[in-house]
């Protein structure tokens, strides 16, 4: 360890020359080596070498199963994300902009967001049933305390100077909140779309896991009760790098977006 | 002093309106607020729920020790040295927002069915967050105080525990905060998901026997608690706020 | 035009930097051939345009880089790293947020080991010497700018180094405050028989302060000229600088350094 090198006053930071890319590389190189090593010890005959998940993963893709699986947990996946964005957003534009609205839905926003939730997930099965609407209904109580408050907060973060500016310029009420506000508040609203899109993965993995045995969570499950683990890792490998390249590109778009008007 | 208590009065209001909906209405999964609070205080003198608090308080302390121990070290290193970052960052900002739940069934087979396991999830769910903010509290350290320490002959311990952590202390005490909400969801998903410990014994069990009260009665208490230790960390939180902004 | 006598008593040197220079791991060289002896118990300024490597050089000669060519000696000992014969006081006075002006001032001897009432008796004694009497328990953000450095002067002081170095100590403080802080600091050092290396950019400054001025140029950092001078202590302030050879000095070191204004 160095402690010198973050001063930046300090000579003896080399300059390395590796590339960001290489980098990343690298510590993925660190990471999967770590990974085989101790499987093939084996610290455990639950942890299969980073080789046999990988192995694991090729055979569930070609033999289709992984593609079935997410046949399963895709569609309620995008159309629960979908509903928790018009939820969420409608809900936070409004209480942004008014006050009662703000007073009812606030404090139970802020609750959903911050308690353990996933308590009451088993229950949905009693009113929904262990179906597709079940899985939605999960993912929407994840998502939208997420993208409603994230959307509350760019309207209430819209720019008072734009408003001030625009109420100078004699613009009604309507148009102060449709061309400033609103506007003003997307790079927020888009921000909190993503948050919901990761809170959405949760939801759909917590549903299937605990309440309908079908989609990947179900994969994972099965592979878990016959003891075949490196199908099991590489179930969970899918999803987490599912996830990761989903929130990754919508950043990405966000920062084209949004990147040099905000802040 | 109005505005303080507002979020209190709109939770009465809600409860008010659960109150009023379901006694008009049967709602299968709902009974009334009423019923649900003499729940709780049924709850709370069971002797299954007092171990299960225990057990889960276990569980979660020691998932947040181990994520304090692990997580502020790990940040103030990759704060301070580019390859460290360079190497973890990635990894960091994947787990942060990865639905880790799905790696709770493979940590069964691995840790056990019980307590490990939950201690385990509680870890994952909580220490990325406490990486990525005590890295950033880091780097808001104004190097000249790095600097000065250095010309007083300071060893690399005394620079990391006088002036690195004190200096990050804001942002690690966010962090910290932060991983309370993700590990109390953490501790939560674990047993549930386990299903034979702690809370998630008892989930299971009220939902098998259709006990509606005390599954909310659990549920308030859980979020009760939840919100508590939340509003605890938040206190120390402001009082080293002052100097935040002065660094 | 008469300059103040240059021709200075052989004193014994305190400092002497010894053909030092730098180059940046970036590539950037900011100082070539640095030669320089700092006489015991004199003020000399490092004066010059910003970048010219003044900072860097207080720095090598703290010993907190490396120089890339030459050394440092200080009281006949190479410098590989913080000598405990030196100590330095920062331009943005390096205080920590979390901590009293006690525990500030105390800090250098809290990390050689010194003993926690012992420490404190001696940072006592520097914060009344400095003028922060009373002000023992506040914190930084509490305090004037001001107030701050006299802070950070308190803290170099505690550890009883003989070599002080300044780097524009003053120059983030107003400028009524900062004349007041020029006095101060002249008639401590009258008290206290430091050898002090100052860094500043304000020709006056130099002027005001100095027994000698080493002037450096930019692009690479060199010394271009070393001007000795004894107005500060001859009387008080305001004779100083009302005294033609004041006037004269500044007038003719601000002509040397115009041409690296563009
Ligand atoms: N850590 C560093 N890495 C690379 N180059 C540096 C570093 N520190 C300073 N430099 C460069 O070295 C040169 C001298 O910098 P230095 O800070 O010593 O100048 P200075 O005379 O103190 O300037 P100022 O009056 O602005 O404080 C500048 O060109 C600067 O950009
Ligand atoms: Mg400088």
């Amino acid at each position: 360890m160095s402690v010198e090198a973050s001063a930046p006053s300090e000579t003896g930071r080399r300059s390395v020359s590796i590339p960001s890319w290489g980098w990343t590389l690298l510590s993925f190189a660190i990471v999967f080596g770590a990974w085989e090593v101790a499987g093939r010890v084996p610290i455990s005959l639950a942890f299969p070498p980073f080789s046999a998940v990988a192995a694991a993963l090729v055979r569930l893709i070609a033999s289709g199963e992984l593609l079935r699986a997410y046949g399963e947990t895709i569609p309620p996946l995008v159309v629960g994300v979908l509903a928790a964005a018009v939820v969420g957003i409608a809900l936070g534009v409004s209480m942004g902009l008014m006050r009662v609205l703000e007073f009812a839905f606030y404090p139970p926003l802020v609750i959903m967001q911050t308690a353990p939730v996933a308590a009451i997930i088993p229950l949905i099965t009693f009113i929904y049933g262990i179906g597709d609407l079940a899985k939605v209904v999960a993912v929407m109580i994840l998502a939208v305390p997420l993208t409603a408050l994230n959307a509350f907060a760019g309207i209430r973060n819209a720019d008072a100077r734009l408003i001030e500016m625009a109420r100078a310029f004699q613009g009604s009420t309507r148009q102060v909140v449709t061309k400033i506000i609103v506007p003003d508040a997307s790079g927020m609203i888009f921000a909190g779309l993503r948050l919901g899109v990761s809170g959405g993965f949760i939801g759909i993995v917590l549903a299937e896991l605990l309440i309908t045995p079908t989609g990947i969570g179900d994969t994972i499950s099965y592979y878990r009760s016959v003891a075949k683990y490196a199908e099991m890792y590489a179930a969970i490998v899918s999803i987490i790098a599912l996830a990761t390249v989903t929130l990754a590109l919508i950043e990405t778009a966000e920062r084209r977006l949004f990147g040099k008007t905000r802040r | 002093m109005a505005r303080r208590f507002a979020p209190l009065l709109t939770l009465i209001a809600w409860a008010l309106v659960w109150e009023v909906v379901a006694q008009s209405v049967e709602i299968s999964v709902l009974p009334p607020l009423s019923s649900v609070l003499v729940g709780v205080t049924e709850v709370v003198q069971l002797k299954s729920f007092r171990l299960a608090l225990l057990e889960t308080g276990r569980a979660f302390g020691i998932g947040m020790a181990l994520s304090v121990v692990v997580g502020v070290p790990l940040g103030v290193l990759m704060g301070v040295f580019r390859p460290a970052d360079r190497l973890l960052n990635v990894w960091a900002n994947v787990f942060i927002s990865a639905p880790l739940t799905a790696v709770v069934p493979a940590l069964m087979p691995l840790l056990g069915i019980g307590q490990t396991t939950v201690i385990a999830t509680v870890f994952l769910f909580a220490v990325w967050v406490i990486v990525l903010d005590a890295r950033e509290g880091v780097r808001k350290v104004n190097p000249s105080l790095i600097d000065m320490a250095r010309t007083h002959h300071a060893s690399r311990l005394a620079i990391f525990t006088k002036i690195l952590v004190p200096g990050a202390l804001p942002e690690v005490l966010t962090g910290i905060r932060l991983a309370v909400v993700r590990g109390v969801k953490g501790v939560i998903i674990g047993q549930i998901v386990i299903a034979l410990v702690g809370f998630g014994a008892l989930f299971d069990l009220y939902l098998q026997t259709f006990s509606m009260e005390r599954f909310w009665a659990l549920v308030i208490i859980i979020f009760v608690l939840a919100f508590l230790l939340v509003e605890g960390v938040g206190l120390i939180e402001r009082r080293v706020a002052f100097y935040a902004k002065s660094r | 035009m008469s300059l103040p006598d240059t021709t200075v008593p052989a004193r014994e040197v305190a400092v002497k930097v010894d053909g030092v220079g730098m180059v940046y791991p970036t590539g950037t060289e900011a100082l070539r051939d640095i030669a320089v002896e700092f006489p015991r118990g004199a003020l000399v300024s490092l004066l010059g345009p910003s970048g010219c490597g003044k900072t860097t050089l207080l720095k090598i000669i703290a010993g907190l880089i490396e120089p890339t060519r030459g050394q440092v000696i200080i009281n006949g000992t190479t410098v590989h790293g913080p000598s405990p014969a030196s100590a330095f006081v920062f331009q943005d006075f390096a205080l920590m947020p979390w901590a009293t002006v006690l525990r500030n001032v105390a800090f250098g001897l809290e990390l050689r080991g010194v003993r926690k009432r012992e420490r404190e008796a001696i940072a006592r004694k520097y914060i009344a010497e400095v003028g922060l009497a009373g002000a023992e328990n506040r914190y930084p953000h509490e305090m004037s700018g001001g107030m701050r450095q006299r802070a950070g002067l308190a803290r170099a002081l505690a550890v009883d180094a003989d070599v002080l170095l300044m780097d524009e100590p003053f120059s983030a403080i107003d400028e009524q405050m900062r004349r007041k802080l020029q006095e101060d600091l002249l008639s401590l050092l009258r008290v206290e028989k430091k050898t002090v290396i100052f860094v500043t950019h304000s020709i006056e400054e130099a002027v005001y302060l100095s027994d000698r001025i080493v002037i450096l140029s930019p692009n690479p950092g060199e010394v271009s000229q070393v001007v000795d001078t004894s107005l500060a202590h001859e009387g008080d302030p305001e004779t100083i600088r009302r005294d033609p050879r004041y006037v004269a000095l500044v007038d003719e070191i601000w002509s040397g350094l115009k041409r690296y204004l563009d």
